[in-house]
């Protein structure tokens, strides 16, 4: 394994774990999407993204992320803080009354790093349709980059801003799907299939790649490939296949872990199978 | 009673684009939005003039306000243009998340509202939309009252910072306050000094008003009528101090009843100082097709039902 998809690897250990105890902490939150998401957002937050931890709203010249499937926030917290956004004993607020860690990202309680609220599904794409543009109107050359639920697809809106972007040629966009195939209800097969997702965004006008979610090096390599597709005239779309609840073998392979919070026993259980990296917080 | 007179009518939509045009002149943040309507907002001009700032975003108003909210990280101010019914109704949950609860500097610039709209029907006359509005933290709710009024309020909240719903019409209305008037937001309007009862009127209601203060100061009442182009917030110390001179209160909106202008007075009076008040209002329900002056008359927002409300209010009062 090269030495930087090593580094990110051991820093992917320790945010699973981060997620495992925030949630467990409060007993609420979503900690599947968040596992199986963490490999993307480590890979975007510490290689990635052009970026500065001294945050500032605007974020001119610089890349910026928009988590539109903000239930999986533990994540999203636990890599801000990780990368140095803000200190990471924050963690331990999540979901507490008066914290800055809302159980879906806000930017009502000023937390660095969040740009929009996210929660009710469907809005973020046409949020970083909206920033790339801005982006593009002030000749800056840096990207957008959001993250959306497969799930999330059956909401309206985001076909509206599917068939927005590439007509605008908002070619200064990545926004990755995260291909896990699961709901509250079930599996995506059963609530409401999506049908061949590829051919649908490729018939929208988008670039579609596709990448291996849980396979740190393919996250580099899909992100890597995704970056060299823009400013071609279409904005880039990566499907990212992952597994929910990756990392904790009594998680994956079912929705179950979607929006439920360990016990006491299965932190224990679930923090035996990942590595303590960086301390945790 | 103060005289008012009007030499031409104009449609407040035109003032918005009138206003558009200009904020756009005065700062190059200004960027515009519009679903499918630019001819009926008054948006060509803009779009003319500043074709890089305008974004065509089709019939797609959810993605429209996401854009928009999106649009002011880095710096824009997006002015959002469609009717009132797909500014509010359609897409009330991005306007509350993405625009309202996310702090976005976002106007949201609504035609066609309420009834005189006229003969579309009541799938596109909201009612409905000063409510919703207003009950979302942070938001400004603004609903002037004539062509130059509506052209000055458009400049102002380029200027002003944070999320702003600015409500104005199709119809031609007489054009009777200043050219060069300065807009002040959350700042009512003295139209006329009176004794007997406050008007309080919004938008195309306020004029209306002032016909209304003509003919019962020929009939010996002294109506003072105020225009609270600014429902949120709300001059309350302008109300305040109208209803201790006068003791009565008659509320005029082309809004439902419920939720609008009307209950934001009562709101403020039964906690400071509890008054008699009349609505002119339309009475919970929805509206129809019709001209628009058919439909302000046959919905109760007549400049008699004004005359009517008044009279009512002030035996309310005598007996009180």
């Amino acid at each position: 394994m090269a030495t930087d998809t090593l580094r990110l690897t051991q820093i992917a250990s320790q945010v699973r774990r981060d997620i495992l105890r925030m949630v467990h902490a409060c007993q609420s939150g979503h900690p599947g999407g968040s596992l199986g998401c963490a490999d993307f957002l480590v890979a975007l937050y510490f290689d990635t993204l052009k970026h500065h931890t001294n945050f500032s709203m605007d974020g001119k010249n610089e890349d910026l992320f928009f988590l539109s499937n903000g239930h999986i926030s533990p994540v999203f917290y636990s890599v801000l803080a990780r990368s140095g956004y803000f200190d990471v004993k924050e963690l331990a607020t999540f979901r507490k009354l008066n914290t800055r860690l809302q159980g879906h990202p806000t930017t009502h309680e000023h937390l660095p790093g969040v740009r929009v609220a996210s929660g009710s599904l469907g809005q973020g794409l046409s949020v970083a349709i909206g920033a790339a543009l801005t982006k593009k109107l002030n000749k800056d050359a840096s990207l957008v980059y959001c993250l959306h639920g497969d799930g999330e697809l059956q909401e309206g809106q985001i076909w509206e801003a599917a068939m927005y972007a590439p007509y605008h040629k908002v070619d200064n966009l990545i926004a990755t799907i995260d291909v896990n195939g699961q709901q509250i209800d079930g599996s995506t097969e059963q609530v409401l299939s999506l049908g061949n997702l590829r051919a649908k965004w490729e018939a929208f006008g988008w670039e579609v790649l596709s990448m291996d979610g849980n396979n740190m090096a393919d996250v580099q390599r899909g992100l890597a490939e995704a970056k060299s597709k823009t400013g071609k005239g279409k904005p880039v779309l990566i499907l990212m296949k992952t597994e929910m609840g990756n990392g904790v073998d009594f998680m994956m392979y079912s929705h179950k872990w979607h929006g439920i919070a360990p016990s006491d026993e299965q932190l224990a259980a679930a923090l035996g199978q990942l590595e303590e990296t960086l301390g945790d917080y | 009673m103060k005289k008012y007179t009007y030499t031409e009518k104009k449609d407040t939509r035109s003032g918005f684009g009138a206003g558009l045009l200009e904020a756009g002149k005065q700062n190059e943040n200004v960027v515009a939005l519009c679903a499918d309507l630019t001819g009926s907002l008054k948006m060509d001009a803009f779009q003319k003039e500043f074709p890089d700032r305008f974004f065509q975003v089709g019939i797609a108003e959810a993605n429209m306000i996401g854009i928009a909210a999106g649009l002011t990280i880095g710096g824009k101010i997006p002015f959002t243009g469609t009717f009132a019914n797909f500014s509010t109704g359609r897409v009330y949950d991005q306007i509350r998340q993405s625009v309202a609860y996310s702090d976005k500097n976002v106007k949201i610039c609504a035609s066609h509202a309420g009834l005189t709209l006229g003969e579309d029907g009541a799938t596109h006359q909201i009612l409905e939309d000063i409510g919703l509005m207003k009950m979302l933290p942070g938001m400004t709710v603004i609903n002037p009252c004539d062509y130059n009024q509506t052209k000055a309020a458009t400049i102002a909240i380029a200027k002003h910072e944070g999320p702003v719903y600015l409500r104005f019409g199709r119809p031609s209305v007489p054009v009777f306050t200043d050219a060069d008037q300065k807009f002040e937001i959350g700042k009512a309007w003295m139209v006329n000094e009176g004794k007997d009862v406050s008007i309080f009127a919004t938008g195309h209601l306020v004029w209306k008003a002032i016909e209304a203060g003509e003919k019962l100061a020929e009939i010996g009442i002294d109506a003072e009528i105020i225009n609270i182009h600014t429902i949120k917030p709300l001059d309350a110390q302008a109300i305040l101090q109208s209803v201790a001179k006068t003791g009565c209160v008659v509320s005029a909106e082309e809004h439902n009843r419920l939720g609008g202008l009307g209950d934001s007075i009562a709101q403020v009076l039964a906690q400071n100082l509890p008054t008699p008040q009349e609505y002119v209002a339309v009475n919970d329900s929805f509206g129809e097709s019709g001209t628009p002056d058919q439909l302000m008359e046959k919905y109760g927002l007549s400049t008699e039902a004004i005359i009517a409300a008044v009279q009512k209010v002030l035996a309310r009062k005598t007996a009180k």
